[in-house]
């Protein structure tokens, strides 16, 4: 566990990763009451690597993922309120309505989505990097994928585009393990996604997504390689989902035994909360405070994505083509 | 070639200069690049070799490399980069060197630049140009032939536009690059050294996106074009002259959004329309044409909407094959002379 955690700094974590839990939870439910619909691919059981990581971001950093999207946005404190109207379809939501589980963004927290294509987020999160280095605003992209996405071709077009041009990305991979149905062992001839960059001299590690304070040390390894010039960097975290790739999968090509034996032994959440207790010295009074208050949040956020209004009927044509007049 | 520009057209500077498309287009981007600087340009080899058709000439030596990009053979990755740049704030211009490449980074394209805006509820906005040579240039084959215009047109969330004459390449490439949309810019390797004397010389000179161009008044028939099919269409107009059939010849220019207004209000004079590209007849333009033309200008028709398109054949190699393939003057002669009733 790094030094440099205070304690402020751990209940800060401990919060955002039981938020990211105790929201998932309710928005399996709010799927199961037929309020949300469509794909929604829940993150329980992978907290700690979003929350680790961007506990060492600034805020010029933009970030960037794919579909199983709701940890991030909330680790980037976004409005869990907006995120899960979103989930609902209602006004309220961060693409009021229009976007869904997969179609998220916040310009103003910096995250770029949310994208449904598997593995397209990867040169777009390469670009914003340019974008970064091009404006010399010091600031570098997180650019996260699955294991899953890590097969497809253009993420080894952007590694090569990043190497060359020296971009500030962090590549990473939460590998859980499982891309949908097929397991890396089916699907990986080499299975180590972080040594992939070394053909172009991209150094890359493999981490323990499940251990909060491995997650942040080596995201401030990469982030500081990244800012300081020397271009992209690849963090493989081994982390798990606990849930089936979208609330449409019973995960029936794995064993109960093998989950409940993560839920037991690895859980990131539970894993912390000792650490907190016997290291840090943090009274269970102040965690179970925090408990009570994300409890409390959540069923708020619940029920602001009940009653915020579906979108008026005339968005239906807003938002295909921005029609500002030219820059001047 | 005399481009006809229409008077409504507003210009500020009345020196028109004589350039061949591929200049235009340069000077085009040059401008831009010098009034903005998030504007740059990446592609394959459209900085030390100048551009693979020479349409980024000097553009290096002007601007330097962090704004003249070559990047590796790799579309897909690049257009993604182009997205993510444009969404971090900067106005990309990505050139493939042909849009037949465009197909490895189609889903860039549609999935990300196109959809994201309405995706993000008006949030991100995707301020890009993908341009390059469109269609068929000569004896390429089938794989360096085709015509994407219907392809990219069908999508909500795009502008698309397809010039043919210099001075509307440069003042719609301008539009393109101020724009706050994804452009798909479709040019033509066979226009790119064809000189026209209808290029403004005001860097602020640009044309508004969307706006269809009667190239040529006639009363009898409409014939509706764009690129390289203009041309086409206006020989074709001579010829149909010299038999006394006035034909009335309307340059799209801008394919999404079409203008629709422009066409209607032809028709409703000539009642007889044909419609003219080098695509594909199955779901091309000449298909929506038909289907505009039926829902907003059915009570003017005197005759059906015909089409003149390339052979539903993927483009052949043989001199005598690819002729048969594309569009020619005659098949326009007579496909208007089919129209009204003219043998």
């Amino acid at each position: 566990m790094p030094k440099s955690l205070t304690q402020k700094e751990a209940l800060k974590a401990y919060r955002d990763m039981l938020l990211i839990r105790r929201f998932e939870e309710r928005a399996s439910q709010l799927y199961g009451m037929g309020l949300i619909a469509g794909f929604c691919h829940l993150y329980i059981g992978q907290e700690a690597v979003v929350v680790g990581i961007q506990s060492v971001l600034k805020p010029q950093d933009t970030v960037i993922t794919a579909y199983r999207d709701h940890g991030h946005m909330l680790a980037c404190d976004m409005d869990p309120k907006g995120v899960m109207a979103e989930l609902t379809g209602r006004s309220g939501g961060y693409s009021r309505g229009k976007g869904g589980s997969m179609h998220m963004f916040s310009r103003e927290k910096n995250f770029f989505g949310g994208h449904g294509i598997v593995g397209a987020q990867i040169p777009i999160g390469t670009g914003l990097a340019f974008a970064h280095k091009y404006k010399e605003d010091k600031g570098i992209c997180i650019a996260s994928m699955g294991d899953g996405a890590a097969n497809q071709g253009q993420v080894y077009e952007s590694y090569n585009m990043a190497a060359l041009w020296k971009l500030p990305v962090v590549y990473v991979i939460e590998n859980n393990h499982y891309g949908m149905g097929t397991s890396v062992e089916r699907s990986s001839a080499g299975p180590n996604y972080y040594g992939r960059g070394q053909g172009w001299g991209i150094p890359g590690e493999k981490v323990d997504g499940m251990i909060l304070g491995e997650v942040r040390e080596a995201a401030q390894r990469a982030t500081d390689h990244a800012r300081s010039g020397k271009g992209p960097y690849i963090l493989e975290f081994d982390t798990y989902r606990y849930r089936g790739h979208s609330m449409s999968d019973p995960a029936k090509y794995r064993s109960k035994e093998e989950v409940e034996e993560v839920k037991i032994h690895r859980d990131p959440i539970d894993h912390f909360k000792t650490y907190m207790i016997e290291t840090l010295k943090i009274k269970e009074a102040q965690i179970k405070a925090i408990d009570d208050e994300v409890k409390e949040t959540v069923l708020e956020v619940a029920e602001f994505s009940k009653t915020s209004p579906e979108p008026d009927p005339s968005e239906l044509y807003t938002d295909i083509l921005k029609e500002e007049a030219p820059l001047q | 070639m005399t481009a006809n520009q229409r008077e409504d057209i507003p210009m500020t500077d009345s020196s028109l200069a004589t350039l061949t498309v591929r200049e235009a287009l340069r000077d085009g981007m040059a401008e831009e690049m010098t009034r903005d600087e998030t504007v740059f340009l990446m592609g394959e080899e459209v900085a030390e070799y100048n551009g693979a058709y020479k349409v980024s000439q000097g553009l290096l030596d002007q601007f330097g490399a962090k704004r003249v990009v070559d990047t590796p053979i790799t579309e897909h990755g690049f257009a993604g980069l182009g997205v993510g740049a444009a969404f971090g704030n900067l106005r990309p211009i990505v050139e493939f060197m042909t849009f037949n490449f465009s197909m490895q980074a189609i889903d860039q394209i549609i999935n990300s630049a196109a959809k994201t805006l309405y995706m993000s509820g008006g949030q991100m906005g995707c301020p890009i140009v993908f341009r390059g040579p469109n269609g068929a240039a000569s004896r390429v084959g089938a794989q360096h032939s085709q015509c994407y215009a219907s392809w990219y047109a069908h999508c909500p969330g795009l502008k698309v536009i397809s010039p043919y004459s210099a001075g509307d390449a440069k003042a719609l490439l301008k539009a393109a690059i101020r724009d706050p949309n994804p452009v798909v810019f479709l040019e033509n390797e066979l226009l790119y050294g064809r000189s026209f004397d209808d290029v403004s010389q005001d860097p602020d000179y640009v044309l508004p996106i969307g706006k269809a161009l009667v190239r040529r008044e006639g009363k009898d028939v409409t014939l509706t074009a764009f690129s390289i099919m203009v041309g086409k269409a206006l020989e074709a107009a001579d010829r149909l002259a010299e038999e006394g059939i006035e034909a009335e010849v309307i340059d799209l220019r801008t394919i999404r959004p079409l203008d629709v207004e422009t066409i209607v209000e032809s028709v409703m004079k000539t009642n007889r329309i044909v419609s003219i590209e080098e695509s594909w007849p199955f779901a091309g333009i000449g298909s929506e044409m038909a289907a505009l033309m039926m829902e907003r200008a059915f009570d003017y028709l005197d005759a059906p909407v015909m089409r003149v398109t390339g052979a539903d054949v993927p483009m052949p190699y043989a001199a005598n094959l690819e002729r048969l393939a594309l569009p020619q003057v005659e098949s326009i002669v007579e496909a208007a002379k089919a129209v009204c009733y003219r043998t």
